[in-house]
């Protein structure tokens, strides 16, 4: 079949480091444009799909998942090296993930907890998003990735454009689908006057509020939220658990988890420390 | 690694052969295998599990019971909704919730939702292209487009299914303990309901397309366990029972199995407490719920002559996967046709201190969860049991027992048949991960032995 370019395909890697495979999956769940899109891409590197391996060079490389074991911080900088432009997808690519709740914990407690030899478990004391060791091209957001997100992010490549990833928070999907906000007539905390859209308003769509798990929006003003939800009769240890999710440690979420006093079920250091990075004074 | 091409070329010790798969490909999440021979014999058949672990059962501790339902699925992007439902009946038999008899169908519909795109996924784009020698399902379309086609117009009703349920298809958010955030409206199934006939005529000929396929030869019987249900598939509910005689609340599961520590292994198996590896999956759920099976997919699982060597033959799961894939998708279009709406989507509940635990049939088979809770009904102690690490002990035993048919072909093509088998159970390693890491048996150790 004719391509609409005779440019050359475009190689492309898909990969992951700590992590659920659903980010990778939503590729895989395009089931219309999949094939389509394998015809437009050469897809030289997808473990979870396909037995065909390549260590490199990418156009395009796509990493699923956070940094937490010593190999994954070494692959990462060479897979960078390899990577014309590299993309890092969903919530533990972004900002750590679920799994970066226990960067709050001791790392040797936290680790004894679950294995019973915890000296075997190659991990880095904290599990860390992919930015913090290589430069990051562009990031999709979410947990997991929106599947409208990666076909723009796809096509956009394809021409050699930049991406159209609308920046504005969940309270604006929420106004543009005339859904009743839950926080106003139900009183149920939400996170989505400062989490970035990119969702649909889904959850306040299934009358519950957003947990961010798309990530703060630039600029959010989540100091204000966190005092709004404690004025309205929350206590710290609820607002911190709300904060503490699945991108609790971004910046923005994580220095107001902090300041109401860090999620729930953390193993404090054995060396009394505040958690790198973790500001105390996002409470005024 | 990434990027290394997963069969390892290093030359084999003088005096033994070993097949390495560095990176075994087409399952979700990360793990390699060794099968090591000497004078003949399988002195070790490992499967090694690299995937970076994320310490699940810690990062609920001081959670309630509606952020476990979030969090656990972050276990598994391709089976969320099985930790979902665990979790949210291990908290309601706690509570003593009651769920109406409409929320109990709307589970047993989003979980057929995930049986469809999971059973549909490993079918056609990760297992078939065992059978028909492609390296992955892109390059298998451009010989075989209509069956690649078939395999996501199914796989894209299953995660409609679930879309329609839950918001999305990975991570869905509708589910709460005591029912659904929001319940669907009837019409909202309209859609999906309408393609359904379709689908199921879909599936029905895929047990057929899949049947037909020549499987490598093995005859290698295991216990097999799973839940069973007197009146319908056991997605959500059941009694654990085995080919062996077990048989006890979904709850109990500890009462007939333990998590192993294996000597000189940080990696926790688990076994019956008699010691025994065991079969969990499609080839157990076929083999012990057979008579629960729908209708529509007895008959097509009659029709291929083969449900007792699926019992045997693990590279028949393909066929029992199928037939699973269509029993969802009937099962799904009756649970459609007998929905009415809730009167509320969610039963009120109050929190107690205790354990909660129960026992759901993932798509891989059985999945255990237990929850120490206190009376704020905040978890202070996890212990979450995926198939995947259950069925690792089953995986190891099938290598070793498969390995001497194909120590005479070229050590590629011998590897490659490893690589296969482990494949055909659908091994989800991202889920097995959260405590499973290096397991390191010495060579003579632990085989011979069983």
């Amino acid at each position: 079949m004719p391509t609409v370019a005779a440019r050359p395909r475009l190689r492309v890697g898909i990969v992951k480091m700590a992590s659920c495979d659903g980010c990778q999956l939503t590729l895989l769940d395009l089931e219309d444009e999949l094939l389509p899109l394998a015809e437009r891409f050469e897809i030289v590197e997808f473990p979870e799909a396909s037995s065909v391996r390549s260590a490199g060079p990418y156009d395009v490389l796509l990493v699923e998942g956070s940094i937490s074991t010593p190999d994954q911080a070494t692959e990462i900088v060479e897979l960078r090296k390899q990577a014309k432009r590299l993309v890092t997808i969903g919530a533990c690519a972004n900002h750590g993930g679920i799994q970066a709740l226990r960067n709050w914990s001791d790392h040797d407690a936290f680790r004894a907890a679950v294995y019973a030899h915890p000296e075997y478990v190659a991990s880095l004391a904290q599990s860390v998003p992919v930015s913090e060791l290589v430069t990051v091209d562009a990031e999709l957001n979410g947990c997991p990735i929106s599947p409208d997100q990666l076909r723009e992010l796809l096509v956009s490549v394809s021409v050699g454009r930049r991406p159209q990833i609308r920046e504005e928070s969940v309270c604006l999907a929420c106004k543009r689908r005339s859904v009743v906000c839950v926080m106003v007539s139900q009183g149920i905390p939400c996170l989505g006057p400062v989490t970035q859209s990119g969702c649909g308003a889904l959850c306040p769509r299934f009358g519950r509020g957003c947990y961010g798990c798309y990530g703060p929006k630039e600029q959010a003003n989540a100091v204000s939220l966190a005092r709004a939800f404690a004025w309205t009769g929350r206590q710290d240890a609820e607002v911190a658990r709300l904060f503490a999710g699945f991108t609790g440690w971004s910046g923005t979420f994580r220095s107001v988890a902090a300041a109401y006093g860090g999620p729930p079920g953390v193993i404090p250091y054995a060396v009394p420390a505040e958690p790198k990075g973790g500001p105390d004074d996002a409470r005024d | 690694m990434h990027g290394t091409d997963g069969i390892s070329t290093a030359p084999a010790p003088v005096a033994g052969r070993e097949f390495k798969v560095d990176y075994i490909t087409r399952v979700e999440g990360e793990g390699s295998l060794v099968l090591r021979v000497q004078d003949g014999q399988v002195a070790e058949a490992r499967l090694k599990i690299f995937e970076a672990p994320r310490y699940f059962e810690r990062l609920v501790v001081g959670r309630t019971g509606d952020e476990v339902i979030d969090i656990v699925a972050r276990i598994c992007g391709i089976c969320p909704i099985a930790y979902q439902m665990t979790a949210t009946h291990a908290f309601e038999d706690l509570y003593g919730v009651e769920v109406a008899p409409a929320v109990r169908a709307l589970r047993r519909l989003l979980y057929c939702g995930e049986y469809i795109q999971s059973h549909a996924l490993h079918v056609f784009m990760l297992h078939a292209p065992d059978f028909l020698g492609y390296p992955s399902v892109l390059a298998m379309a451009g010989d075989h487009r209509p069956v690649v086609e078939q395999g996501l117009a199914i796989k894209r009703l299953g995660n409609r299914l679930i879309s329609t349920l839950g918001g999305r298809s990975v991570h869905p958010i509708s589910v709460r303990v005591g029912g659904f955030s929001r319940a669907p409206r009837r019409g909202d199934l309209d859609g999906v309901r309408a393609d359904l006939d379709e689908a199921v005529e879909m599936a029905r000929a895929t047990v057929a397309l899949v049947a037909s396929w020549d499987p490598p030869q093995f005859n290698h019987a295991q216990p097999l366990v799973a839940l069973r249900h007197p009146r319908e598939y056991p997605y959500n509910d059941g009694r654990i029972v085995s080919t062996d005689g077990i048989d006890l609340a979904p709850g109990a599961w500890s009462e007939a199995f333990e998590e192993h520590h294996v000597e000189g292994s940080n990696a926790l198996h688990a076994r019956t407490r008699d010691g025994r590896a065991y079969q969990l999956g499609p080839t157990a759920r076929i083999a012990l719920d057979a008579d629960q099976l729908h209708p529509i997919a007895a008959e097509a699982l009659a029709a291929t002559g083969l449900a007792d060597e699926i019992r045997t033959n693990v590279h028949r799961s393909i066929v029992a996967r199928a037939v699973e894939l269509l029993g969802a998708c009937a099962d799904a279009r009756d649970l459609i046709d007998g929905y009415r709406e809730p009167s509320a989507p969610r039963a009120p509940w109050t929190p107690r201190a205790g354990v909660a635990a129960w026992s759901t049939e993932a798509p891989r088979g059985l999945l255990h969860h237990r929850y120490e809770v206190d009376d704020d009904g905040h978890v202070t102690a996890a212990q979450i049991v995926p198939p995947t690490s259950q069925n690792q002990e089953a995986i190891e035993a099938d290598l070793a027992a498969f390995a001497p048919s194909v120590l005479d072909l070229p050590h590629a093509e011998a590897t490659h048949r490893l690589e296969m088998l482990v494949r055909a159970y659908d091994p989800c390693i991202s889920c097995a991960t959260h405590f499973l890491d290096l397991r390191i048996v010495g060579p003579g150790r632990g085989w011979a032995l069983r």
